[in-house]
């Protein structure tokens, strides 16, 4: 089987300071994983350097775009594993709109704000040329359900929702051209307990029931625990353990990952 | 007269204007940044559209400047002093008898021929703006052609109005290609966009672009299958000339409510009735 | 079905001074389909490391744990996961759940982790909780908020959801009542009847008596500790 992802030595320095140092691993069809570590550990840095956000001094990000993706009019040919790193801009950014979605820590980034939540839900389904309104209204009307918001709130600003509402939205944003990887930054930080609970157990069931891949970067190990496969676990910008995501947590073999794991308060 | 270089400008800065217009020739649609000048007059009245008439005058040209497709408004009647004076142009309200035409928020009425040019006036060049503040992401997406967001803002006209309610500044597709701001004439004269035999340049004077249209150029006005682009108006004939193919004014003719519809390109109208045509309001 | 071969376990508390502590050596097991082995020994004798060794869960510092022909010390997560989908079964004392999810589709669970249709998987769940006296107004609940032994039956029935070839059974009728005890043992008598492979650890004796085929003691992997 040929992995989604493949990622070979990313490296990502700030002056002297390291960002991200080698970073290697193979992402499967239907894999989950977390990558978890402190601030400052290289998480985000790592995971931008994946999502196209930033350009990595050294390695490659080698993406399957062999299968066809979900949305309509898609003219991807039979390509194979390429390299995001080195593809073209317009490529990658296409990528971005189609096969890959990521999801940000504050909803406002990912949302724009001044815009309906419809109208947020539609524009990727635009972006790739949809030009028929009533489908577009229909999709976003089952993207909204699925996302249990109420769909009378369609032609509402999402500054009118709550911190909750608003992370849904930018995840059935997200996935409404039916990505196959999708990038997580901390997508459950900020938000009150019992918000996350609901959050989390949504996207377990779309990653479930979509067969999504994902990467989530998050410093939260009950997050990973529920939703990741596996686990990687970041210090100062190097890889220091990585495994299924239950062996990691209760049998860590590394000092500082049995640090992470002792230092976290049981309820 | 012998103060000002020919029409105010300068010409290294005259020169500039005209590798920004070529360049914008070139590639229709396309925003060319360009060194926009100080101008005697506050930026909003004009001023880029009167850079690119300076530009583009010649000591030959017949030069017509429409406000809202009138000759005689306060905008109209300076710009065409300005340049009576600065270049000593002869100047006209005539269309047909014109060369180079500025307008601000009209196509006139009467079909342009090739030889003639139209400069816009523009205050805003950047139609992804509503809904992308940031120039570098805008520039970046025309240089994509990422364009559904101009899409977005459609889709929510009718999702609050239940049509398409932009009814001017509407955007425009060039030649398949750029995605234009046609400046803020009503959306009735966008089917004149495309086509034409004039030279149409857009200037942008505190925004520094200008942008254009050579003559012949397919320009298609954006819409969705299900609600495609009507370039409506008032359902009136002119009151005046009687013209029913004609974008209107509402006019309030008295303290009772009363009022009345006329041509809002004057010029149009004068020649209409000079024809003999009347409209049901006319004295 | 499940072999193990000279497995060994080591915890280093690297924040403790670098502690080695070694828990067991050396231990060999082989279960047969339809077999059910007990593991036992004194408490802390490695119990339940080993079963969590076997499950993937702890990390094995040598030797091979073979489960359906795949080497869990060596492979890699997405082939543990596949294996803990589709062959490898454990019932752990513990419930751990999604909040907010309810009983039902918590059970139903590993049948739409393998493909089923939410129907089908929702109908055996159905049945498998109103044979472990799970009462029907409690289906939509969360079993966060149910009593110990609830939740232990809910993790029963979620355990046996799938016919597994390989079963983990960690004190499976632990806080339960002598009906509920019933169900259970006949569940684990179904499973080896239709040929599972199964090590359970058991301290109701008469429990481990009735369906138990041998018992490993695992104190005999256990290194004499230094005192």
């Amino acid at each position: 089987m040929t992995p989604l992802l493949s990622v070979q030595g990313v490296t990502k320095r700030y002056g002297a300071h390291i960002g991200c140092a080698d970073v290697s691993f193979d992402l499967y069809p239907g894999e989950v994983m977390g990558i978890v570590g402190e601030s400052g550990s290289g998480k985000s840095t790592l995971l931008n350097c994946l999502a196209g956000h930033l350009a990595p001094d050294a390695g490659a990000v080698v993406f399957d775009t062999r299968a066809p993706s979900s949305h309509d009019g898609n003219t991807q040919q039979d390509r194979g594993p390429r390299d995001t790193v080195t593809m073209s801009e317009p490529e990658r950014r296409m990528l971005s709109r189609t096969d890959w979605a990521f999801v940000h820590q504050h909803a406002r980034d990912g949302l724009r704000m001044g815009v309906s939540a419809g109208g947020n839900v539609g524009e990727r389904l635009m972006a790739v040329g949809a030009r028929n309104y009533g489908d577009i209204r229909e999709k976003a009307v089952d993207w909204l359900g699925r996302v249990e918001i109420d769909t009378d709130r369609i032609d509402d600003r999402p500054t009118t929702f709550s911190g909750g509402m608003q992370q849904r939205l930018q995840i059935a944003r997200n996935l409404v051209t039916g990505p196959r990887l999708v990038f997580m930054d901390e997508p459950t930080g900020g938000l009150d307990v019992s918000v996350q609970a609901r959050l989390l157990d949504l996207l377990r069931g779309l990653v479930r029931d979509m067969g999504l891949s994902a990467i989530i970067v998050t410093h939260d190990l009950a997050v990973v625990r529920l939703l990741a496969d596996r686990l990687m676990v970041m210090k100062s910008g190097h890889v220091v353990e990585s495994g299924l995501t239950d062996r990691v947590l209760d049998d860590p073999q590394h000092a500082y990952t049995q640090l992470l794991v002792s230092s976290v308060l049981q309820v | 007269m012998t103060e000002y270089n020919f029409a105010y400008l300068d010409e290294q800065t005259k020169r500039m204007i005209r590798r920004a217009i070529l360049k914008g020739l070139a590639i229709p649609g396309y925003q060319v940044p360009f060194a926009s000048r100080e101008m005697p007059m506050p930026y909003g009245w004009g001023t880029g559209g009167v850079q690119v008439s300076a530009a583009v005058l010649t000591p030959e040209d017949r030069f017509k400047v429409i406000d809202q497709g009138a000759d005689d408004t306060t905008n109209a009647v300076s710009i065409r002093g300005f340049f009576e004076r600065t270049a000593g142009v002869a100047t006209t309200t005539h269309t047909e008898e014109a060369t180079v035409i500025q307008t601000r928020h009209r196509i006139p009425e009467v079909p342009l021929r090739e030889g003639q040019i139209l400069v816009y006036q523009v205050p805003i060049p950047e139609p992804l703006r509503f809904l992308e503040p940031r120039e570098s992401e805008t520039r970046k997406m025309h240089s994509l052609e990422e364009y559904g967001l101009m899409h977005v803002k459609l889709y929510e006209d009718i999702s609050r109005h239940g049509h398409i309610a932009t009814s001017y500044a509407y955007p425009v597709r060039v030649e398949a290609r750029y995605v234009m701001d046609p400046s803020p004439i009503p959306k009735f004269d966008n089917p004149k966009l495309g086509d034409c035999a004039a030279i149409q340049l857009f200037g942008a004077g505190r925004e520094q672009r200008i942008y254009a249209l050579p003559p012949y150029t397919q320009v298609v006005s954006l819409d969705f299958e299900d609600h495609p682009f009507d370039p409506s108006k008032a359902d009136h004939p002119c009151g005046l000339c009687g013209a029913t193919n004609s974008y209107l004014d509402e006019v309030i003719v008295d303290d009772a409510g009363g009022r009345m519809f006329v041509c809002s390109d004057t010029d149009y109208c004068e020649a209409r009735q000079a024809q003999g045509h009347r409209g049901k309001d006319a004295a | 079905m499940i072999d193990l071969s000279n497995v060994s376990k080591t915890f280093t508390l690297h924040n403790q001074g670098s502690a080695v502590i070694e828990v067991l050596h050396d231990v060999c097991l082989r279960v047969e389909p339809g077999e059910c082995v007990a593991l036992t020994g004194a408490s802390g004798a490695g119990k339940s490391t080993l079963m969590r060794m076997i499950y993937g869960n702890y990390m094995a510092q040598s030797g091979s744990i073979v489960v359906g022909g795949v080497d869990l010390v060596q492979a890699e997560p997405r082939e543990v996961i596949r294996i803990r989908r589709e062959v490898l079964g454990y019932v752990s004392q513990f419930l751990r759940v999604v909040p907010r999810v309810s009983t039902l589709d918590v059970v139903a669970e590993p049948l739409r982790m393998l493909g089923q249709p939410s129907r089908a998987a929702r109908a055996r769940a159905q049945e498998l909780l109103t044979g472990l006296n799970i009462p029907e107004p409690l289906w939509a609940l969360s079993p966060t908020t149910f009593s110990g032994g609830e939740q232990q039956r809910v993790n029963i029935a979620r355990g046996f959801a799938h016919p597994y070839p390989a079963m983990l059974l960690d004190e499976p009728t632990a806080s339960l009542d002598a009906a509920n005890r019933e169900v259970v043992l006949s569940l684990i008598e179904q499973a080896k009847a239709r040929g599972a492979a199964i090590i359970g650890i058991f301290h109701d004796e008469a429990a481990r008596a009735r369906v138990c085929d041998r018992e490993l003691d695992v104190s005999r992997f256990t290194p004499a500790r230094a005192a």
